[in-house]
Formats: C-alpha cells, structure tokens, sequence
C-alpha cells in the first residue's frame, strides 16, 4: 500500500514547522512519529498534500518536573513516557498507559503529542491525559495558548488544533499516593482498546475516563460524581455507561460496550484503591 | 473527503535527496517522499532480507534497527531516515562465516519453521536484548508481541531469545 504523493518539508525548528502550516494550510499536515498519520496515508483515508516532517525536533522531546505538574514535550516517544523515571515517581499512570500502546516497534516512533493531535477515541493516551485533567499547549501564528484536556477532543479525530498550531507540550498533574490503574480490554496483543477504563483516585484528584466509548475519549462523570459523594467502586461503576456513545464495529455491539465499560471500570476502580 | 484519485506523480512529489547508512555502508538516493523505508531498502538497496508481511505495522517482519532501536519499516518514510543509521538482517553477522548470538541462538533452538518472520524476530529480539539484557519468559512473550509467526512457532523463538540473553533454557 502506498500513499498518494504528497510533497515533503522538514521542519528545522518550531518556527519554520508553524511557517510551513501557515504557507500550506488546510492541505499540510504535522508528521512526528507516523504511527497514526501514515497508516491512514498507506489506506488513502488520509490524502495530505504536504507532509511537514517535525520528527527531529528533538528540543520537544523531554520529561521534566515544573511547578507542581510534570511537562512533556510534544515530541516525546511512548517508550521514552514508559522508562521514564520522573513519570514513574509522579505520575505513574501516564508511564503504565504508554507500556500497552501498540508494541515496543510502534512506541519506539510513536509520539505523545501525536497521539493526542490524532484525537482517535480508540487510543490509550489521550483518555489518560484526560483522567488526569491534563494541560495541552499549542503555538500557533499569534502565539502560544493552553488547551485544557476537557476542551481538546472536539470529534471523531478531531481537536481544538487550528490547522496553523502545533501542539508543542502537555502537562499532566502530579499525582503522588494517587491510586491508579488502566483496563484494556483488547483479544490480540498490540490491537487497539475494544474498550478501555483509567482510573487515577487520590488526594485531590478522581479521575476516570473511558477509551472507545464515543466519538471522542471520554471522562466518565457520571463515575466521578457517584464516587464523590462517597459510592463504592462497584456502584460507581455500575453508572459508567451513562453519556456514553459507544460504537458498533465488528469487535462489539454497544451494549456489549456499556457491559465493558462498567466491569472494566469496576476493575480500574478496585484496583485504584476505591472499595 | 477530497477527492485526489486524479493527483498524479509530477504534480506533487518532487523528489528528495537523503543519505543513510545501512548496515554500516553509507548510501545517498533520491527518493519519492512517499517512498517506503521497507521498499528503499528492498528495491533501492537491494536488501531483500527485511520482508513485507501484512503492510500494516502489525506483524513485524519488517522490522529492522534504526539508531538500534526496532522499527517497523513499512510504516516509516525513506524521508524519516535521513541522516540515520540502519541495521537489517543482513548488517548483524560480524563477517561471512560467524553468526550473531542471536542468529546463533534461533538456529540452535530451532527458533524457525517457515522463516518468514524470522529476520523480523531477530531484530526485534535484538532491540528486546539491548533494552532488557536478562528478561523473563514473559518479558520475553510481551516485548515479540509486535511479531507475529504464522506458523505459530512462538515456544522455539522464545527459547532462542531466552538462550541468546544466556539464560538456561529446557531443552
């Protein structure tokens, strides 16, 4: 399978990146790892004429502590949010989901904020980031705005990016004692979450969100609330269909999904530390 | 969606020069942006170890070492590996009579049936070893879960990455 032709620009730096999406618009698209991007271009659902390469920026690829939250640059691979030890200490949750991407040739090029501009309800780390009431930073022509996680996933694939920005960090809560834990549902290794459920409980965050229940990740408020007037991890659960949009594809009906989604957040739940 | 069936070679496309070393032999081609990195390596280098299996990045038989790290190579541009280093199947071998202890291992513990997916296997094997020198079977298990083995020959290649790490292994 190969793409339709497109032409190629590598981005030296942020600046030209940003440059080259202002020349091109709506026809440019960002490639950093390609993981999602090119597959998609491989199965021309995706026709992009202008791929602007931003793979080698690697002043975007970091981990590091500030001001009481962790920041990742946006170029970050899933293997580096794995092996990191600053997430490990402070956001354990973000390295566990990272662990179950794909497999290890998928996290070695797939990138955090890759993933989280792709907007696929079906992935692993955009619900996490929502769980965790992440922060996502994008610059664009009249400069730098933050986007919180709840405002980012607007549709299917779809983002509050403007076609001229470029996601450049996220940043994620710390999250020290918090109880955690992600269930992925899947019946191969490496396919995507059939239905998937993030739990991150403790002192000041309850977190719980939902993968591949709806157009767009979703947070599993209805969860939330229950568990915040005092509900046990069974009767939390047992709500977190509510709200939810859950496809039909081949793998699951929708109420097999709404099935999934209450055990598999019963689970996360349980294993969070909420009894 | 917009339709581009009727975009065609020449309008778009322009060709790009990169340079890449390969298994320690440095190339410089021109090359389509579109071009996969699997098929610059089979077709314009002519390294036909690396095999295409599903084209999908699911089953691995393309995998090869970039920088050494495993990558799937039909999911990655030819444009992505500018100025990178690659190892293939054929670059592991330290010369012409002596395997790699990988290779070795996989013969050994007859770590193949069909041989398809075996260069892959042993990319991604080696990738594996580099990240985590004395795994578990499990470690094992899950860090191959990026490659399949249609002939279902999980058992032996376990063995062999096992035995290859210097693991005592049943035999």
């Amino acid at each position: 399978m190969i793409p339709v032709a497109f032409d190629y620009q590598r981005a030296g730096s942020v600046e030209e990146a940003l440059s080259l999406l202002a020349e091109h618009g709506d026809d440019a698209k960002l490639m950093a790892g390609g993981h999602s991007l090119l597959p998609m271009m491989k199965l021309r659902l995706a026709v992009p004429g202008v791929i602007v390469d931003v793979g080698r920026l690697s002043d975007l690829s970091y981990i590091r502590e500030s001001n009481g939250h962790v920041a990742i640059g946006a170029l970050t691979t899933h293997r580096q949010l794995e092996t990191s030890e600053v997430l490990r200490a402070e956001c354990p949750v973000l390295a566990d989901v990272a662990h179950v991407v794909g497999d290890p040739q998928v996290r070695h090029r797939g990138t955090l904020g890759g993933s989280l501009a792709h907007s696929d309800p079906a992935s692993d780390l955009p619900a996490a980031v929502l769980a965790l009431g992440g922060t996502l930073v994008a610059r664009g022509p009249n400069g730098t705005r933050e986007i919180s996680a709840g405002d980012f996933f607007t549709g299917y694939f779809e983002s509050a990016l403007a076609p001229d920005e470029m996601l450049t960090e996220i940043r994620v809560p710390k999250t020290p004692g918090a109880g955690y834990n992600y269930q992925k549902f899947n019946r191969r290794a490496q396919d995507w979450a059939i239905v998937g459920a993030i739990a991150v409980v403790g002192e000041g965050i309850s977190g719980v969100s939902l993968v591949n229940m709806g157009s767009t990740p979703l947070r599993a408020t209805a969860v939330e609330e229950a568990l915040a007037s005092g509900a046990s991890a069974a009767d939390a659960a047992a709500v977190a269909a509510e709200g939810t949009d859950a496809p039909a594809d081949l793998n699951a009906s929708p109420a097999y999904r709404e099935h999934l989604a209450r055990v598999l957040t019963r689970r996360a739940l349980e294993a969070a530390g909420v009894s | 969606m917009t339709v581009v069936l009727g975009r065609t070679r020449g309008e778009r496309g322009d060709s790009v020069e990169i340079t890449v070393t390969v298994n320690g032999s440095t190339y410089t081609r021109d090359v389509e942006p579109r071009r996969l990195l699997v098929h610059f390596i089979r077709e314009d280098l002519g390294l036909t170890g690396t095999n295409i299996g599903c084209d999908t990045s699911s089953c691995g038989a393309c995998t090869v070492l970039m920088n050494g790290e495993s990558v799937k190579s039909c999911t990655m541009l030819a444009v992505q590996v500018n100025g990178e280093e690659l190892t293939t199947i054929e670059g592991l071998a330290p010369g012409p009579d002596e395997l790699h202890p990988m290779q070795r291992a996989f013969q050994e513990q007859h770590g193949l049936q069909c041989g398809y997916c075996t260069p892959g296997m042993v990319m991604a094997s080696v990738s594996l070893l580099a990240e985590n020198p004395k795994p578990t079977e499990a470690e094992v298990r899950e860090g191959l879960e990026g490659n399949l083995c249609r002939c279902t020959g999980y058992h032996n290649i376990v063995k062999s990455v096992l035995a290859a790490s210097g693991q005592n292994v049943d035999s």
